[in-house]
């Protein structure tokens, strides 16, 4: 770990110790989630989120392996096995509509921590690699959601399959073989069906490999923290046992409670009634829509109706789509700004707060039946979305006068450098001189 | 680079997107959408209370054995409910023997293979059995009802928005076409074998109206059959086949919830207590 | 418990003593005790998912109609998805049961034991083979039913009698009776 003074990992007991020395699990652990993990002492609640999002994938690990055990993956049964599961398995409503709803509640934290590290610039250097890797995690998430709202094949599983793969369909030339590929036929079916129940399985596990690539990224660097100043000794850490293990307790508790109170009062508040209809390669549903995580991606997709000479509108809305989230991937070199903390950027603020805004817009036109004037809206929110990126974030950083920055975390929190009685403790650990900009 | 690159990027994406903006602003102006009769004349469902709709409400048992009668007596002659099988009555109240009897009584019987000869025949259903379908296949369905495939009924109130309210209004919201519907759209007019329903997503259904007079069905507990307590009765009986285990779920919401609520005040409690040392210095 | 360990001691690091020490830590414990109750509470659905679920449960008995089995003949049907054989025995395959000396076998049991009393004739019992698992012959039309008239199990040649008991072979035991009742004089519920 890069911090010096980060405690070390002495096991106590001689059955750790035997392991310690066999296979250094125990201290793995210790340095990345114990007390051996030096973390900024002034994470804010926002913080939260990291651990929360890790708590989701293993709700929906734990209970879509079991969903897995009772499901059908054949368009003739795979209806019906769902429905079993819901009214004859042990628990089953259970551990089905908790899948279900914790796909949401992934997608709620991971929204949230992505918007954390947006708003505190947590993906500036060094935490660069932090940021891609998380950006991966996301991508690899929506094609796992995406993949398991196909399985129950419902109205909305069979055309949501349709109309995504046949995005595909827009690229010139390759598009309608990718397409045909990617089903394995000519229309969702069977070869689909199993083929997304084979990578739904898998791909979660991808993701709980690339969450521990990660946290080790994390650990280079150590976490950021909500002024953007970097760590400057022992007296602005403390260690993540049992501080941040507290915290994160509390914040899991408060997680549960929201997500149960979901899971138990209104389980299908966040689907959509076509899916309880068993798909219909007959009948399309009135206004097809994704689940509501996708429904700013949606929204641009769909913004885009008019053709750029001889590139289709639709080709344009696939591009722009997919853009719009590999947008991010360059986002530690669009923002120069050194601060990171919008706290200290006062024109970056209020753009960040009319992003939150244009991307809610999004959302809720994404839903909407693609007609105006909901159309229009998405039209000029994601213009803003693009341009807020490309264009405005770039120009911000050359020019915007950030606030002063306080010189330590420790003088942050408490008005000065460092807690009396601790300078003697730690000679030599005093305050920094050096104004911190860059951090 | 990336930057200038980005800054072209953006510049295609967002001025496109405003040119795409004042094309489709242009033509709303110019050429308004038309209305349509689906978006003047369609009705939410009606608002209507069920001893089920608060979130500790429970499902009334007479009510959903009321319902099951209506749901035999009319829905079952062109309706399936192929999720619910007859052992599954027990949920509203009936006892082994009482199953046993609704299932060998039952108007529709259970295909099965003959085991002499191997012939496709049929059998009296047995608990176990899921409630047979009126129609062999679709094709069977729509030849016998104009054309229309009657839905499948076990999960209807799930399927649609506020389903039990739904089932509810278009039970009771068969009406003659309203005249100002005519005259705003001429051609709108309800076709030949189809039903005005402001209910249905589309206003023309063709399901007749199955509830008709009051009294239609007679009821063992000695409540009034009016067309308005059968229809709320069968929409109770159709939440149930649709969320069976509603009861067993608010149940165990009530104790997770409170036992999450304890817990993560004392996870509070100890956050504040570890925490008491680095806070008391500020 | 590692966890209650440390917090335990940090909780004591952190107060100033006295009574501030014990109530902090019996916070710590109890927050922490909370969670673990929790996280075995939730390991409750998840083993019990795998229990039968009830659609399997609801035909966990079976009705078989005995009123075509002639004396002599015996049906193969399945009860729990396993193979079950209903038997009518003749007088002289009865009469062959009792000869023999129960207390001589090697799962002594007397017919009566394996049928229902005033209806000795109707021996059932499950079709699996007490050895491994085999469905035995002797069900069916035709079928080698073994040197003592019963079953015979081809895969290790376990020979069960007219009462379905192991007389020879690898077998441990009598072919299983299940718990069954009649409903009717022609009719049984087993299960």
């Amino acid at each position: 770990m890069s911090f010096p003074w980060a405690e070390h990992y002495t096991p106590k007991h001689p059955a750790m110790q035997w392991i310690d020395e066999k296979l250094p699990l125990p201290r793995l652990v210790y340095n990345a989630v114990g007390a051996g993990y030096p973390v900024p002492r002034n994470l804010n609640y926002f913080w939260n989120f990291g651990v929360l999002a890790g708590l989701a994938l293993m709700i929906q690990i734990v209970t879509g392996v079991i969903m897995a055990m009772h499901y059908g993956a054949n368009t003739l049964v795979a209806f019906g096995t769902v429905e079993q599961t819901m009214r004859d398995v042990n628990a089953g409503w259970l551990m089905r509509y908790a899948h279900a709803n914790g796909a949401s509640f992934f997608f709620i934290v991971v929204y949230l921590h992505i918007f954390r590290g947006l708003f505190f610039g947590s993906y500036k250097a060094p935490r660069e690699m932090v940021w891609l890797l998380g950006l991966v995690i996301f991508l690899l998430m929506m094609a796992t959601a995406f993949m398991g709202y196909v399985l129950p094949w419902g109205q909305m599983s069979y055309w949501g399959a349709k109309v995504i793969t046949g995005l595909f369909g827009a690229i010139p030339v390759v598009g309608e073989p990718i397409q045909t590929w990617l089903l394995g036929g000519f229309a969702p079916g069977n070869a689909s069906l199993n083929r997304f129940f084979s990578l739904h399985f898998l791909l979660p596990f991808v993701i709980a490999a690339v969450v521990i690539l990660h946290i080790w990224a994390l650990h280079i660097p150590g976490s950021s923290n909500p002024t953007g100043v970097e760590v400057k000794g022992p007296q602005d850490t403390v260690p993540f046992h049992p501080y941040y293990t507290a915290k994160d307790g509390f914040g899991a508790g408060v997680f549960l409670i929201l997500f149960a109170i979901l899971l138990f009062y209104a389980p299908n508040y966040l689907g959509h009634p076509d899916n309880y209809i068993e798909a219909n390669p007959l009948s399309t549903p009135a206004h097809i829509v994704p689940e509501w995580y996708f429904w700013p991606f949606y929204a641009i997709l769909r913004a885009f109706t008019v053709d750029f000479f001889f590139v289709p509108a639709k080709l344009l809305g696939v591009l722009a789509m997919f853009a719009s989230i590999l947008l991010l991937f360059f986002l530690p070199w669009l923002d120069t700004s050194p601060v990171r903390s919008g706290n200290y950027r006062p024109t970056f603020k209020k753009f960040f707060w009319i992003l939150i805004l244009d991307v809610l817009i999004l959302g809720y036109c994404g839903g909407a039946p693609a007609a105006e004037p909901y159309v229009m809206i998405s039209q000029v929110a994601a213009a803003y979305y693009f341009a807020h990126f490309l264009i405005i974030l770039p120009l911000i950083s050359r020019f915007e006068k950030p606030l002063p920055l306080p010189n330590s975390i420790t003088e942050a929190v408490l008005g000065r450098d460092v807690i009396e009685g601790e300078r003697e403790a730690l000679p030599g650990m005093g305050s920094d001189p050096q104004p911190s900009h860059a951090g | 680079m990336i930057r200038i690159g980005a800054f072209l990027v953006g510049l295609f994406f967002a001025g496109w997107l405003l040119i795409s903006f004042l094309v489709g602003a242009v033509a709303f102006v110019t050429e308004p959408p038309a209305k349509t009769v689906e978006h003047e004349f369609h009705r939410d469902p009606k608002h209507v209370s069920f001893s089920f709709d608060s979130p500790f409400g429970k499902y009334d048992q007479a009510q959903l054995q009321r319902g099951f009668q209506v749901f035999k007596e009319v829905c079952s002659a062109c309706h399936s409910l192929k999720f619910v099988a007859f052992r599954d009555l027990k949920g509203i109240g009936y006892n082994e023997a009482e199953i046993k009897a609704i299932a060998k009584q039952w108007a529709i019987k259970t295909p099965d293979v003959d085991p002499k000869t191997g012939e496709m025949s049929t059998r009296d259903p047995i608990p176990a059995d899921y409630f047979p379908k009126p129609f062999a296949n679709n094709v069977a369905a729509a030849a016998a009802n104009n054309n229309a495939i009657p839905p499948d009924l076990s999960l209807m109130t799930k399927a649609r928005h506020h389903g039990s309210a739904y089932v509810y209004s278009l039970l009771t919201g068969f009406q003659a076409q309203p005249a100002e519907l005519l005259k705003e759209f001429p051609d709108a007019k309800t076709p030949a074998g189809l039903h005005y329903n402001p209910y249905f997503a589309n206003l023309n259904l063709a399901m007749a109206p199955p509830l008709t007079a009051d009294g239609q069905v007679t009821y063992g507990d000695g409540t009034k059959a009016t067309v308005d307590q059968m229809s709320q009765d069968v929409a109770a009986f159709l939440t149930w086949t649709a969320e069976p285990k509603l009861e067993n779920r608010r149940r165990a919401g009530l104790a997770t919830i409170f036992f999450l609520l304890i817990a993560t005040g004392l996870a509070y409690m100890a956050y504040q207590n570890i925490w008491a040392d680095k806070k008391k210095a500020a | 418990m590692a966890i209650v360990e440390h917090v335990d001691s940090e909780g004591t690091a952190v107060s100033s003593g006295g009574d501030g020490v014990r109530r902090r830590d019996f916070i710590n414990i109890a927050a922490v005790s909370f969670a673990g109750v929790g996280a075995v509470a939730v390991v409750v659905p998840l083993v019990d998912q795998m229990n039968p679920s009830a659609d399997v449960l609801a035909l966990a008995s079976t009705e078989v109609d005995l009123s075509a089995i002639q004396p002599g003949q015996a049906i193969k049907t399945t009860f729990r998805s396993q193979p079950l054989f209903v038997r009518h025995l003749t007088e002289k395959e009865i009469a062959e049961a009792d000869k023999v000396d129960a207390s001589s076998l090697r799962d002594p049991q007397t017919l009566e034991e394996r049928t229902v009393d005033g209806k000795k004739q109707w021996l059932v019992t499950m079709g699996v083979c007490t050895h491994l698992g085999c469905v035995p012959l002797g069900a069916g039309e035709g079928e080698n039913r073994g040197e003592y008239g019963g079953y015979f199990c081809p895969c290790h040649g376990s020979s069960y009698d007219t009462a379905a008991r192991i007389r020879k072979g690898p077998a441990p035991k009598n072919l299983e009776v299940p718990k069954f009742s009649f409903t009717s004089d022609t009719a049984i519920l087993v299960g």
